[in-house]
């Protein structure tokens, strides 16, 4: 399992800016949910595969991969509109979705995770006045996508580990280990962040001039 | 400028001579639990080792060495910077290598995690992606710049995590117990890294191996300093004490 999905090709679809990719992945998501018509939808879908494949050059293995864990959720979307309402609204949802899914996998496949974390922390900007620094945002983003698989990975090891010893399927006794790991984990992790200057933030101009922290 | 007269300070303690890692009466107790009674040393060597049973204070004196602990009583100092007042200063003097390297990569993916540090001492944008680029062909990882961390190899780990302190360019290097997760091969490959590195460090270590070539070797024991002396002397002390 793995959040940072991003495939090192050369594209024009890699090289425009993150602003922009997330701009129009959030208007394409506002745009299909207002959309009522089928074949404009499905037009979408098209699009945003073509766009995928031929413009951003990403291999079809790497697209599936990331609409793999929805697809039982379409399915059964598309089952509960067939019995609540009828075909065409559920297909027209499912459409919708799987349209959405694959546009923020081509902005994740070809988008570094720096620049889409820039892209928060620009947004974010403006609660600075509140007190909120953009790049504590940033960090934690940064931090989620690296961290959720790692963890993933570590509760997937204690299962074998468990079932290494005749226990089967999901048990409550894994959260305990599980938990004690991701409490060492985070111990040493404030340590690593200490240790590497993360408590040292520079202001944004001083970043610019490549003044030394303080 | 806040930033400015601060950012100065850093800077002139960046050019201080390496001088030595000095303990005055060191005693630290976590609660009410005392880790290490009264050491008191003086390490101007560029290469120290550290072994000892589990438990003995390795990781609390080696936290010692950059401030990540703040010693209960006495007073620790990197090259005559106080770990309690100056703390920035001995940061940024002294990195620090942990046992588990998924503990200390924060990005996602490999160059990003390099640069993270950088980010943080407010270097430029070309120099941080020159710097970069350096530590990642000289630690094998060239190839993996986009790679997800995660996916990494454990040696490739250890290698990120080591490059991703080294490019920070600190005057010390703290490793504590670099080698243990590691396999046989990717054990070797580290030692190498630490042996050729310019930096003066400090290694604790279950793997005596890795400090044939050092110059000095401590023992800890219940918190104390048992033994201390050059290498071949002190290990085999250490392993006759065991047997
Ligand atoms: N953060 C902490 N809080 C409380 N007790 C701690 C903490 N860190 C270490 N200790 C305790 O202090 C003692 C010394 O720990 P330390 O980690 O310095 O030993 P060590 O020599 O590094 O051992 P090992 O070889 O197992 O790494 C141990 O008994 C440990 O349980
Ligand atoms: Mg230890």
């Amino acid at each position: 399992m793995t959040l940072a999905l991003y495939v090192p090709v050369a594209s024009p679809v890699h090289r425009a800016p993150a602003g922009l990719k997330l701009a129009l992945l959030t208007g394409l998501g506002a745009g299909l949910f207002l959309i009522e018509r089928l074949d404009v939808v499905v037009g979408a879908l098209v699009a945003v595969a073509v766009v995928a494949l031929a413009a951003a050059r990403l291999p079809l293995r790497a697209l599936v991969a990331q609409v793999r864990p929805v697809w039982p959720w379409l399915a059964v979307l598309l089952v509960f509109h067939l019995v609540v309402t009828d075909w065409r609204t559920g297909t027209l949802a499912v459409t919708r979705l799987l349209a959405l899914v694959l546009a923020a996998a081509v902005v994740t496949a070809t988008t570094r995770v720096t620049a889409l974390v820039a892209v928060v922390e620009w947004l974010v900007r403006p609660l600075g006045v509140f007190g909120v620094r953009p790049a504590r945002v940033g960090l934690v983003i940064a931090m989620t996508l690296r961290f959720v698989p790692l963890i993933a990975e570590r509760a997937q090891r204690i299962r074998e580990a468990q079932a290494a010893r005749g226990a089967t399927g999901m048990r409550l006794g894994m959260l305990v280990p599980l938990l004690v790991q991701v409490l060492r984990l985070a111990a040493t992790l404030g340590e690593a962040l200490d240790a590497r200057g993360a408590d040292a933030p520079v202001s944004p101009r001083d970043r610019r001039a490549g003044a030394p922290a303080p | 400028m806040r930033w400015g007269r601060r950012g100065a300070e850093v800077t002139a303690a960046a050019d201080l001579p390496r001088t030595a890692l000095e303990l005055q009466n060191v005693s630290h107790a976590y609660g009410d639990r005392p880790v290490l009674h009264d050491v008191t040393l003086t390490l101007g060597e560029s290469r120290v080792g550290v072994v000892g049973a589990n438990g003995s204070g390795k990781s609390t004196f080696a936290r010692l060495l950059n401030g990540l602990v703040v010693p209960s009583a006495g007073t620790v100092l990197v090259d005559g910077l106080d770990t309690r007042t100056q703390l920035r200063e001995v940061r940024r003097r002294v990195g620090f290598v942990f046992q588990d390297p998924d503990a200390q990569i924060v990005h996602p993916t490999v160059a990003e995690d390099v640069e993270f540090g950088l980010t943080n001492l407010g270097v430029p944008a070309d120099e941080r992606a020159r710097r970069v680029e350096d530590m990642l062909a000289r630690y094998g990882l060239a190839g993996h710049h986009d790679h997800p961390a995660h996916l990494l190899s454990g040696g490739q780990k250890q290698l990120l995590a080591i490059a991703g302190v080294l490019v920070m360019q600190p005057q010390r290097v703290v490793f504590d117990e670099p080698t243990t997760l590691l396999d046989l091969a990717n054990t070797r490959r580290v030692a190498r890294v630490i042996d050729e590195l310019e930096q003066h460090v400090v290694v604790v270590t279950h793997h005596l191996d890795l400090l044939t070539g050092f110059d000095r070797v401590l023992v800890f024991e219940d918190g104390r300093v048992a033994a201390d002396g050059a290498p071949a002397e002190t290990l085999r002390w250490y392993v006759d004490r065991l047997s």
